[in-house]
C-alpha cells in the first residue's frame, strides 16, 4: 500500500478539504497520513520519513503558499527524501494571477505537481496513479 | 494476620515499609545504606533490624517484594529514527518503565555510537524505527550495526511491524538477545507503550537484577519486580485515578529530587485547555515520568552548578552561599546530611533549582502562532495548568523544614509565561517515604496501598 501524507501547511486552519482529501485518498486504497492544519514543512518531511510516503500533498488555502512552501524541496533533499513526490493545491497564491507563471513558479520551487484553484480531489486521482506506476 | 514487607533498594539507601493488610495500616518504616558494591544483603539486615525495633519482632512477614534502583539503576539505549517521532516515543518508553536513557540515537548509527553503547554500560537496549508500514531501511540497518558489534546486551525492537521477520532474522544470525514486540508509534504521532515496557520489565526481571548483584536477595525475600521508578510512578498514577469506590486525588504532578536525579511525574491527559490551542507533536502519556540526570542534590550537584550563569552564581554568592564549593563537597561526600542552618540552606537552594529546571524540561509549552483569523497557539507536550496537588518526595524534601518553598517552584511563573505549569495547585509531601512501597503493594492491594497513600501524603501549608 502506497502512503501519502497530506495535511494543510502554515498558519491555515481551512480543515474541511483536508478531511475531503482524507476520506477520498483513504476510500481509493491509499494510506493516508495526515498531519492535519497548522502544519510545518517539518510535520510534512517527519510524517514522510517514518511512514515511508512516497508522495506529500500539501494544501494552502490562505494565499501564503509561496511563502510557506518555499524551501521544501530542500529540507526533503537534506531529509533524504530525495524521490518524495511533491504535490501542492488550494488557493496558493494572493489575488487572481494568472496560473501558468504561478505552476512556473513552485515548478522551480521543486515541486512535481502544480493544482488550479477548485481543483476536485478526483481529478487528481489519475494524476496520482500515473506518477506512482512511473516511479515502479 | 497478614502482613506485607516492601523494600526499595535505592541508590544511596535501602528502604523498608511494613504494612498490616488485614487492618490496612502501615506498621513502620526503616532505612539503611545500600550495599550493593559488597552484598545488598547486608544492608537489607540492618534494615530490618531497625524495623523490628519498632514493630512486634514477633512479626513474620507473608510476602516480601522488592524493587531496585541500585548499582546505577537501569540504564538504556533508544534508538529511533525521527527525532521528535519514533527516537522521542522510543525515550518515553524507557523513562515510563522506569529506565534511566543514557544514550539517545536518531537516523542510520553509526560504528562511533555503537562503542558508545558498549562502553556506556548499557543495560537494555531499545530500537524503534518507522511507523507500521512505513520506513524499514533504517531500522533494519540499525539493528545490522548492532549485531557485527558483537553486543551481548539485551535488544528490544519495538520499531515497524513489516520488519519482525526479517528483525527474527538478524537476531539468529548475529546471535543477538533478541526480544519483539509491538511498535512505539504504530501510527504517527500515537504512541504505545504498554507491550515494550512490559518486556523491559521481563528482561530487568530476569536479567538485570543478576547482573547487578541485586538476584542474591531473592533467595530471602519473594521477588524483585520493577525498576524504583516504576514502582513510583505506579504509585502516582493510583493515587490520581483513585479505585474503585475510593477515590483518587485527580491530576496530579509528583517531583521526586535525588541526590543523583530529579525525576517527574505527571498523571493527567494534559489536553489544552482552551479553543484556541492547537495540540502538536506526539501524543504524550497520561502517566509521564522525566529524569533529568544532571540535577541531584549530592551526585549531580555539579550538575546543577553547570545549569546556572556566571550572573546566577554570583548572584547566590552576594547571599553568602558560595554555591560552587558547596556542590564540589556535595558531590564528593554524598552520604553528607547538614549539619547546620547554612548547609540547610544551601540544600534548599540546590533542591528548589533543582525542581524548576526540572518541572521546565517536564512540562507542555505553548507559542502563538499568528492567523488570519486571530492569534492562535501550538501547544507541544502537556498542560499542567489546571493541575490539583503537587507532591514531593525525596530525602532533600522529606527533611526540609519548608519543603512548600522548594515545591512552590513547580508553580506558573510570569518569567516563563509560555511554560503551562500547574497555576495554583496545594502542595503535599509524602513524609513517610511510601510511594515506592506503595506502588509495589498496589500490584496485590490497590486499594490498601490507595487507603494508605491518602493518610500519610498530608497538604502542607
Amino acid at each position: 500500500m502506497d502512503t501519502i501524507v497530506i495535511g494543510v501547511i502554515g498558519a491555515d486552519v481551512h480543515a474541511v478539504g483536508n478531511k475531503i482529501i482524507e476520506y477520498t485518498l483513504t476510500n481509493e486504497g491509499y494510506n493516508v497520513v495526515n498531519v492535519g492544519v497548522l502544519s510545518t514543512q517539518e510535520d510534512f518531511i517527519n510524517a514522510a520519513i517514518e511512514a515511508n510516503a512516497k508522495i506529500i500533498l500539501v494544501s494552502s488555502l490562505y494565499g501564503q503558499g509561496e511563502i510557506d512552501c518555499r524551501g521544501l524541496r530542500d529540507k526533503c533533499i537534506e531529509s533524504g527524501l530525495d524521490d518524495v513526490l511533491l504535490y501542492v493545491g488550494g488557493n496558493i497564491v494572493v489575488g487572481k494571477q494568472d496560473f501558468v507563471e504561478v505552476e512556473k513558479r513552485f515548478a522551480q520551487m521543486g515541486f512535481n505537481r502544480v493544482f488550479p484553484p477548485g481543483t476536485p480531489i478526483d481529478d487528481v486521482l489519475p494524476i496520482i496513479k500515473k506518477d506512482l506506476d512511473e516511479l515502479r | 494476620m497478614k502482613i506485607y514487607l516492601m523494600i526499595d533498594f535505592g541508590s544511596t539507601y535501602t528502604k523498608l515499609t511494613a504494612v498490616d493488610i488485614e487492618k490496612k495500616v502501615l506498621l513502620g518504616t526503616s532505612q539503611f545504606f545500600t550495599t550493593v558494591q559488597t552484598d545488598i544483603r547486608e544492608g537489607y539486615h540492618q534494615a530490618l533490624k531497625k524495623l523490628y525495633k519498632k514493630i512486634d519482632p514477633a512479626i513474620k512477614f507473608d510476602k516480601t517484594i522488592a524493587c531496585s534502583s541500585a548499582a546505577g539503576g537501569l540504564k538504556m539505549a533508544a534508538i529511533g529514527l525521527v527525532e521528535e517521532l519514533t527516537v522521542e516515543a522510543a525515550k518515553r518508553v524507557c523513562l515510563g518503565a522506569g529506565g534511566k536513557v543514557d544514550l539517545v540515537l536518531s537516523h542510520h548509527i553509526t560504528k562511533d555510537e555503537v562503542l558508545k553503547i558498549k562502553n556506556g554500560n548499557i543495560d537494555i537496549i531499545l530500537l524503534a524505527g518507522g511507523t507500521d508500514g512505513g520506513n524499514q531501511e533504517c531500522v533494519l540497518y540499525n539493528a545490522r550495526m548492532l549485531g557485527e558489534s558483537e553486543l551481548t546486551i539485551p535488544v528490544v525492537y519495538a520499531g515497524n511491524k513489516e520488519c519482525h521477520d526479517d528483525i527474527r532474522d538478524i537476531f539468529a544470525k548475529y546471535n543477538i538477545n533478541g526480544y519483539i514486540c509491538e511498535n512505539v508509534m504504530p501510527k504517527l504521532n500515537e504512541l504505545n507503550i504498554e507491550s515494550a515496557q512490559s518486556v523491559i520489565r521481563d528482561i530487568f526481571m530476569s536479567n538485570i537484577i543478576e547482573a547487578k548483584g541485586i538476584k542474591k536477595i531473592e533467595a530471602e525475600i519473594d521477588e524483585v519486580v520493577f525498576p524504583t521508578p516504576h514502582a513510583v510512578l505506579k504509585a502516582a498514577e493510583l493515587l490520581s485515578k483513585g479505585y474503585m469506590h475510593e477515590e483518587g486525588f485527580g491530576d496530579l504532578v509528583l517531583v521526586d529530587i535525588g541526590g543523583a536525579t530529579t525525576d517527574v511525574y505527571s498523571i493527567g491527559s494534559g489536553s489544552p485547555k482552551r479553543s484556541d490551542v492547537i495540540l502538536r507533536g506526539l501524543e504524550e502519556p497520561f502517566a509521564k515520568r522525566t529524569v533529568e540526570g544532571d540535577l541531584g542534590v549530592r551526585y549531580s550537584a555539579m550538575g546543577i552548578v553547570d545549569s546556572l550563569s556566571e550572573e546566577e552564581i554570583k548572584l547566590y554568592n552576594e547571599q553568602g552561599y558560595d554555591l560552587v564549593r558547596e556542590a564540589k563537597i556535595r558531590s564528593s561526600q554524598v552520604d553528607s546530611v547538614p549539619l547546620n542552618e547554612h548547609d540547610s540552606n544551601v540544600d534548599r537552594i540546590f533542591a528548589e533549582i533543582s525542581t524548576d529546571k526540572a518541572i521546565s524540561r517536564h512540562d507542555g509549552k505553548i507559542e502563538p502562532v499568528y492567523t488570519p483569523i486571530g492569534t492562535m497557539y501550538y501547544q507541544v507536550g502537556k498542560d499542567l495548568s489546571n493541575v490539583k496537588y503537587v507532591v514531593g518526595t525525596g530525602g532533600v524534601l522529606i527533611n526540609a523544614k519548608k519543603p512548600k518553598e522548594i515545591l512552590q517552584k513547580v508553580s506558573f511563573t510570569l518569567q516563563k509565561p509560555l511554560e503551562l505549569r500547574p497555576q495554583n495547585p496545594a502542595f503535599m509531601i509524602d513524609k513517610e517515604y511510601i510511594l515506592a512501597a506503595m506502588g509495589l503493594l498496589s500490584l496485590d492491594h490497590p486499594e490498601i496501598a490507595l487507603k494508605i497513600m491518602k493518610e500519610t501524603i498530608k497538604t502542607i501549608i
